[in-house]
């Protein structure tokens, strides 16, 4: 195992959510992943929406993931197109495809760009990565299990 | 009367193409308007309808002052960020159809390279903000890394791989060569300088990236009765069907394609020539085969059958985004017009079915060769 760790440049926006994806990142927070499910059909949808997308019923549970999941893409940036990337490329985002079925955009805090590969399985962890409105901002990053 | 083959393209313009034009978007959009009317034959007075791209910033109504047009009885923008030109061709032609307007100029003006820069996402970043709170922190803060991951899932999924996308970059630069308007006339391109180029956003190489361009581009469209005393002797381009499906919703092609055929009553095999929305050369080849142009769009490449020289299906010929400009599809529909036409550099021979995607399925259209 090599000892390589991702740096997450400073300069990538943090999020801005709208009201309907507020509870997700308030449970990131709390070092928890969780994903939007209707109260009427149950139906989990992520991004989360202002109504269901099958029922159009807009009360809303909030299930707790078991945060596994396998690697679903991934792509590695090479020139740094936008400013937030310079001085660190290259670097690789990922999608991962969570247990429950839906999938996340993220970064694999513990492989280098050159190791990743689709079907790898990893989980999830918390990363504190900024501050806003005096609140820490935490994401959902992952690494292999 | 159906809308089958009711309203024409009848006039095609563009600027020319660089990477620092030195005059404004709206002054490129005035100048690529006048070349399409007066390849039309039709005076500025005699339009009365304005659509452009909802990015373009151009407004409908400096369009009109400057062009000295005194009413406009149908304008309109559609939202998007590139990917709605046939979509603008499919809205004008409804128009005309429905007889809310007689004669619709769709225009495109834009300084894509001196000016705001679609590839560091100046057009459409959103600053954490909406979808894109769950991707842009992450590092997702252009089109092509979105683009990028869908790509490299479906080299996962389907065994198409880099190699197949270098061919039709080779293909397209080929046609190019033909193309005296193109960026890439005077340079070739082989498939080791693809492959060896270096990566963007991997998967993506450079020569998998569209060009960044200043330029402008019109079409102008009116009934095909119209069309008929405009021909002077030229064979009409015959709008024979046009499909949109809606924007991020997946498998896009898939439900215009088949809209588009159902309407045009035409199989795939009847098409002659394709043009495709190349902001990134590997969706062309996921576009061939989503709209159901052949199976295994890695064979067809590797055959060869691409290229306008013997190809059995010639895509791109302009040299498309990739090799000629990038204009947000406005150069595909100028190219599908000229094949209609059999005025393209690059023509392929009794072309009589000329199929435009302007962007991953999300609108398109088939025109029809008609003698005059």
């Amino acid at each position: 195992m090599s000892d390589w760790r991702f740096q997450r440049p400073p300069q990538l926006p943090l999020p801005q959510p709208a009201e309907e994806a507020k509870p997700f990142f308030a449970a990131l927070r709390q070092n928890r992943l969780v994903l939007q499910r209707c109260a009427s059909c149950a139906t989990i949808a992520h991004p989360p929406r202002a109504l269901c997308g099958n029922c159009q019923a807009s009360e809303f549970d909030w299930q707790e993931a078991n945060g596994r999941g396998a690697v679903y893409s991934y792509v590695v940036t090479h020139q740094a197109v936008h400013p937030a990337y310079a001085d660190h490329t290259p670097m690789a985002t990922v999608e991962i495809q969570l247990a429950e079925g839906p999938r996340l955009v993220s970064n694999l805090v513990d492989v280098p760009p050159e190791e990743i590969e689709i079907g790898m399985e990893v989980e999830v962890v918390f990363e504190e990565v900024g501050e806003q409105d005096g609140e820490p901002v935490v994401l959902p990053l992952f690494r292999r299990r | 009367m159906p809308f089958q083959n009711s309203v024409a393209i009848v006039g095609v313009g563009e600027t020319d193409y660089s990477r620092n034009s030195g005059r404004t978007e709206l002054a490129l959009a005035l100048q690529a308007i006048q070349a399409a009317l007066n390849d039309a034959g039709i005076e500025p007075r005699d339009v009365d309808g304005l659509m452009k791209w909802w990015v373009d910033t151009s407004l409908e109504a400096d369009v009109a002052a400057n062009l000295g047009i005194r009413d406009l009885a149908w304008w309109g923008e559609i939202n998007q960020a590139g990917n709605v030109g046939a979509a603008l061709v499919a809205h004008a032609a409804a128009a005309i159809h429905a007889g809310l307007a007689h004669t619709i100029v769709v225009y495109r003006g834009v300084n894509g390279r001196s000016g705001r820069r679609y590839g560091r996402g100046d057009v459409t970043g959103q600053r954490g903000r909406g979808g894109g709170a769950f991707t842009e922190p992450y590092g997702l803060l252009t089109p092509q890394h979105g683009l990028a991951m869908t790509a490299r899932r479906r080299m996962f999924d389907t065994g198409i791989a880099s190699r197949h996308f270098g061919m039709q970059a080779v293909a397209q630069r080929q046609h190019a060569n033909r193309n005296p308007r193109a960026t890439f006339y005077d340079r070739p391109l082989t498939l080791q300088e693809h492959q060896e180029s270096r990566f963007i956003i991997e998967p993506f190489h450079l020569f998998d990236c569209c060009l960044e361009t200043d330029g402008g581009g019109a079409l102008v469209l009116t009934s095909a009765e119209r069309a008929r005393e405009l021909a002077n002797g030229r064979p009409l381009a015959l709008i024979r069907a046009a499909a949109q499906s809606g924007p991020g919703m997946g498998a896009a092609a898939r439900r215009t394609g088949k809209r588009l055929f159902d309407m045009a009553g035409i199989g795939r095999e009847d098409i002659d020539v394709v043009q495709i929305y190349d902001h990134f050369g590997p969706f062309v080849l996921f576009a061939l085969e989503d709209y159901g142009f052949v199976p295994n769009a890695a064979r067809l490449v590797e055959e060869g059958g691409t290229s306008q020289e013997g190809g059995r299906l010639p895509v791109n010929t302009s040299g498309g985004h990739l090799s000629e400009a990038y204009l947000q599809g406005m150069n595909h529909l100028i190219e599908a017009t000229r094949q209609a036409r059999g005025e393209s550099t690059a023509q392929v021979p009794n072309a009589s079915f000329s199929f435009c995607d302007t962007g991953i399925g999300t609108g398109a259209v088939v025109l029809q060769r008609h003698e005059p």
